[in-house]
């Protein structure tokens, strides 16, 4: 196993928002962790490298990971954050090489340079290169971001919700290029994400959760169950098959057809 | 076409690049220019070359170049350009890491309270009694005390309540209403010649310095900037975003304070020397940005130059413009600076910060 995460426990001030998780990852693999706003999700990713400092055991390779540098962290464990700003103006070209940071000291190899450009060039934006990172479009961002995480190297790769800003095309595309990095590089992924069909569609694990507790985890199929979604999202949904994999119709919220109404997630 | 864009890519790295070391360079020849100008002009003329023959035999120990020539250019012309170089080099450095680290255009060394604190200090020192001559040291080290208290409560603050750089930023304007507040206070109820003393140590002067002061900053300086520099990359990864500096191994914390003690120690060095020169700290990084942009690799030398060869030129203005009587540097780097900066905002073509 690549990754293990035994009983991790988390919380902010006096609110536990992680309870007893526990999940493993191989080589190659791609996992999705689902669930309602607020269940944790982007906390748990937080966690494995120890943005945050969760009690509980984390070990990649087998190695404890709370007993490593960040900078040894940095060098195996690359992270895409949600939101996407920058407080300086820089081009996408310096923005992308700042992923080389945990590989050097001060200055930049013409090697670096050369990664950084192939790099951008599998997320064909080789052609924002000099342009102002901040002048970009929400969606061309967020590409510039994954770059920046893949010019890591990283063994594991932290996504947290690395579609929520591209338009459907833009969606299937770097979907479709991470996918072919976990098959050729034999990188892990693990992404938090709210739209279940692409978990299905690209994930081989599915990581559900509720109330900061792991509620299901296996593959599309077993996972993404009706009764599942049901008690997880208070939806009721119907699952067709497509492309060989689940897709999930949401059909109506609970609270639409109880008559008591139930708390919101 | 892939070769084609890499070689555009390489080729307009590059190019960056060299506008902003092409920047650097010029800052440096602003500097050496008007050094030159600044020494030859005053109410005494010397001409230019006999600036160098004092200057190389300084250097050389030939004590063949002498009379009032000599003693002009030496004791009285060249300690304010050595002094105004190092306070140049020091605010505008210590400006524009903290301007990165607290996240914050107008974070400078004014506004974090360190010249309010050091202010008082000299306040204190001059109240106690201290003459123009016998307690120079005094005053000196009372303000430089001084102006290490705001950097040990935001220390302090980082240490025990894990402070946001917003919360440092608020806690340094704090400090500054507070040090503000107890020297109006001194100087209401200070007799004329202290409150005389007061007011004019606070408007900054190059002319306080003399050579082991000089040294001293030379030295303070020579150890911090070399270690400022050496994290100005890391300052562009925490200005993406602390969780984002993290998991790219930066220790932000770490960081911040580290940063911030250096920088105090910098500015705290210089202020206790010269007195209070705002602006260049808050300004010349934000004009070096507008012209070469953010990359703090390249900022924090160009700002640390800009601001010397700014500093300068409003010293050479502060010394010329109603001769005999030399104006309070401080109050030029204001006045002539404001314009400048509010011409390069209005100016700019686009979002520099």
């Amino acid at each position: 196993m690549r990754l293990k995460i035994r009983d991790v426990e988390f919380s902010y001030a006096s609110a536990r928002i992680l309870k007893n998780i526990s999940m493993e990852l191989a080589p190659s693999e791609m996992a999705a962790v689902c669930g309602p706003n607020g269940v944790g999700k982007s906390t748990l990713i937080k966690c494995i490298n120890r943005i945050l400092k969760p009690h509980g055991s984390i070990e990649l390779e087998g190695r404890e990971l709370r007993n490593m540098s960040m900078m040894q962290i940095a060098r195996r464990v690359g992270y895409v954050p949600q939101n996407l700003t920058s407080v300086f103006s820089m081009t996408v070209f310096e923005m992308t090489l700042l992923g080389r940071r945990p590989h050097l000291g001060w200055r930049s190899s013409q090697t670096d340079k050369e990664k950084v450009i192939e790099i951008l060039e599998l997320m064909e934006i080789e052609d924002l290169a000099l342009r102002d990172f901040n002048e970009l479009s929400g969606g061309q961002r967020q590409k510039v971001i994954i770059c920046r995480a893949l010019a890591q190297e990283p063994e594991i790769l932290l996504l947290d919700e690395p579609t929520s800003s591209l338009d459907l095309r833009h969606q299937l595309e770097v979907m479709e290029i991470i996918r072919g990095l976990v098959v050729e590089k034999s990188l892990s992924v693990i992404m938090a994400v709210h739209d279940l069909n692409l978990a299905s569609r690209y994930a081989d694990k599915i990581i559900m959760m509720k109330d900061g507790r792991i509620h299901s985890a296996g593959d599309s199929v077993s996972v993404l169950t009706p009764p599942n979604i049901l008690s997880v999202y208070g939806v009721v949904a119907a699952v067709r098959e497509e492309l060989g994999k689940p897709f999930i119709v949401p059909l109506k919220s609970e609270k639409q057809h109880t008559t008591r109404g139930k708390e919101p997630c | 076409m892939g070769m084609e864009t890499r070689k555009k890519i390489h080729e307009g790295y590059r190019k960056f690049a060299w506008r902003k070391i092409a920047f650097i360079l010029f800052s440096m020849l602003l500097i050496f220019m008007v050094t030159g100008v600044s020494v030859s002009i005053g109410t005494y003329p010397v001409s230019v070359l006999k600036i160098f023959s004092v200057l190389s035999a300084k250097i050389l120990g030939n004590e063949l170049v002498a009379g009032p020539e000599a003693t002009v250019i030496w004791t009285l012309r060249l300690p304010r350009i050595a002094m105004g170089i190092l306070a140049g080099i020091g605010l505008g450095i210590s400006g524009t890491v903290m301007q990165a680290i607290l996240k914050n255009p107008l974070a400078s060394p004014t506004t974090i309270g360190i010249s309010a604190a050091a202010g008082l200090g000299a306040a204190l020192a001059i109240l106690a009694g201290v003459g123009m001559t016998g307690g120079k040291f005094l005053l000196i080290g009372n303000a430089f005390v001084f102006a290490m208290i705001p950097a040990v409560v935001i220390f302090a603050l980082a240490r025990f309540k894990k402070s946001t750089p917003e919360m440092m930023v608020l806690a340094g304007i704090g400090m500054l209403y507070i040090f503000g507040s107890i020297t109006s206070l001194l100087q209401y109820f200070a007799a004329d010649n202290a409150l005389k003393s007061m007011v004019v140590w606070l408007m900054g002067d190059l002319g306080k310095a003399g050579w082991s002061d000089i040294t001293a900053a030379f030295v303070v300086l020579a150890l911090g900037v070399p270690l400022l520099v050496w994290k100005s990359w890391d300052l562009n990864v925490m200005g993406v975003g602390d969780e984002t500096a993290k998991s790219l191994g930066i220790n932000v914390e770490r960081n911040r304070v580290y940063i911030m003690m250096i920088s105090s120690l910098i500015t705290a060095t210089i202020i206790c020397f010269t007195g209070m020169i705002g602006f260049i700290g808050l300004v010349s990084p934000h004009i070096c940005r507008i012209i070469i942009g953010g990359d703090n690799r390249f900022l924090v030398p160009a700002s640390g130059l800009f601001g010397a060869a700014f500093l300068l030129f409003a010293d050479g203005v502060a010394r010329t413009i109603m001769a005999p009587v030399i104006i309070p540097v401080g109050i030029i780097t204001s006045c002539v600076g404001g314009p400048l900066f509010l011409y390069l905002i209005v100016r700019k073509k686009k979002e520099f910060w």
